[in-house]
């Protein structure tokens, strides 16, 4: 292999974020990102809006995925979308969340900038190929 | 990506914007078009930070240990560059970079950039993307730099030979683990944490690292290695383990200072002997300016990049070159059916170039 073969990978960050200790969906998905051939960046848990902004500039991922099933969606994730924006992120990031989204919150985050939601029961397939199809190119 | 944008992208890194030195990065790690001029272009601005590799078997407490470093030296009003190098599946390419759940102690702090690479199956690739990716963090404007990575194999160790100083971390009680480091990893240390100095075993695990250290060293060196490297020298040249017999008095100056490897116990998740560590990674870099060997290191440096470059894109042509003849399929084939042999293909494929080069080998 040469120096110069270009190798465009897909990076994700798999973000929890807040006062939430469920993390068996975000391993999950990491996993399954890992296996379909993603680099994947993995938070921990309970990481504020900011480490979430932070590790988004830096890493400059294509793709972050917010897990969040504690209800604080409407808080959390408006912040962490600012953070992106202030740091010139937003626009060439693919944000999408997971967890437990109540229908009637959806288009409110949808309108702050997520660009998919997906609830419990989606098929990992379904995310992986959302993922394939949508991250933002780095060239 | 054209040339405007290149620039334009240099320049913003050279003012300090976090996301185009993230984008840099991406592009060096992705070997993006165009990323050669970027890294030409940023070349002159580099030189100005001290570089730390940092390596150790998994668990060891890297990450965690890396944290608290940088943390230190922000406390002493230091910006600090991170590149955590995790290895990636050889089936997928997919890679879990978890270097960055230790880095607690610097949340939300823009002055700390850290940045997680996979290997990508990169032949001897990934310490010229490291190498290049510490180029940019230095361009940008950290002091300090730290590369972290899996102590695993010579890949890595390639990798960590690019710093300055190396770390080696060891924990307790791993009287096998150190048997195993002894021929690679340990050769390379210039200065050892036994991290996790609150368990059982640190001492013995201290001892042992010393033992090795002044069996690796040569008859001059000093036996005592509880002391730091070039004072202990200086203090105790010409004691009992002086081969040469001249006189101490005027041999302590006139000899070029040397550095003997120091063991550092430290409880990392508690930040203990982390100011000591800082101590003895600055003394390290003083002797390694006092001596010298930081420029030597530094041209060995540039004509390793030089020779891997010169590999890499001597392999690119000559792949192209074997395509153009027919493709390796059909050499392999022929390989097998005892047609031919792999030295006649290989002088073959490459006839044309020495015939460019005016090869007189024959």
């Amino acid at each position: 292999m040469s120096a110069d073969s270009e190798q465009q990978t897909i990076r994700c960050l798999i973000a929890k974020v807040g006062l939430d200790g469920h993390d068996r969906g975000a391993h999950v998905i990491s996993r399954a990102f890992r296996d379909a051939g993603f680099e994947v960046i993995y938070s921990g848990l309970h990481r504020a809006p900011d480490e979430i902004i932070q590790a988004t500039v830096q890493e400059d991922v294509n793709v972050l995925g917010i897990s969040i099933l504690s209800g604080a969606h409407n808080t959390l994730v408006p912040k962490v979308m600012d953070g992106l924006e202030e740091y010139g992120a937003l626009d060439d990031t693919l944000v999408i969340v997971g967890g437990i989204i109540p229908e009637e919150d959806r288009p409110g985050l949808l309108e702050e900038g997520v660009d998919a939601i997906f609830g419990p029961g989606t098929p990992m397939q379904e995310t992986i190929d959302f993922v394939k199809e949508n991250a933002p190119e780095r060239t | 990506m054209n040339q405007a944008a290149e620039s334009d992208l240099v320049e913003r890194l050279l003012d300090g914007e976090h996301r185009a030195l993230a984008r840099v990065i991406t592009k060096i790690e992705s070997r993006a078009p165009g990323y050669r001029d970027i890294i030409s272009d940023i070349h002159s601005h580099t030189g100005h930070a001290s570089v730390v590799g940092v390596t150790g078997s998994p668990g060891a407490g890297k990450s965690t240990l890396v944290d608290k470093l940088a943390k230190f030296y922000r406390d002493r009003g230091e910006t600090v560059g991170v590149i955590a190098v995790d290895p990636s599946s050889p089936y997928t390419g997919g890679a879990v970079l978890g270097d960055r759940i230790r880095m607690a102690s610097n949340v939300g702090d823009m002055d700390v950039f850290f940045r997680s690479m996979s290997a990508r199956g990169q032949l001897g690739g990934l310490s010229t993307a490291t190498s290049d990716a510490v180029k940019a963090l230095d361009a940008f404007g950290k002091d300090r730099i730290i590369i972290e990575t899996v102590g695993a194999g010579q890949n890595e160790v390639d990798v960590v030979k690019t710093a300055d100083t190396v770390v080696v971390l060891v924990q307790p009680g791993s009287g096998d683990d150190v048997q195993m480091l002894k021929a690679g990893i340990l050769e390379i240390g210039d200065v050892f944490v036994v991290n996790k100095a609150d368990m059982a075993g640190a001492s013995r695990t201290v001892a042992e690292l010393e033992e090795m250290i002044h069996l690796r060293d040569d008859p001059r060196a000093n036996l005592d290695t509880g002391h730091h490297g070039h004072d202990a020298f200086d203090d105790d040249h010409g004691s009992e383990t002086d081969t040469d017999g001249t006189d101490e008095a005027t041999d302590a100056d006139s000899e070029p200072p040397s550095w003997t490897p120091q063991v550092v116990e430290t409880v990392a998740t508690q930040g203990e002997g982390i100011e000591t560590l800082v101590d003895t990674l600055d003394d390290h870099y003083t002797y390694l300016t006092d001596s010298g060997e930081l420029d030597e290191k530094a041209r060995q440096r540039a004509a390793e990049e030089i020779r891997q470059l010169l590999r890499s894109d001597v392999g690119e042509l000559l792949e192209r070159e074997l395509d153009a003849q027919g493709g390796v399929d059909d050499f392999a084939a022929a390989v097998v059916e005892k047609e031919t042999d792999p030295y006649a293909v290989t002088e073959e494929v490459l006839e044309p170039l020495r015939d460019c080069l005016g090869d007189r080998d024959d």
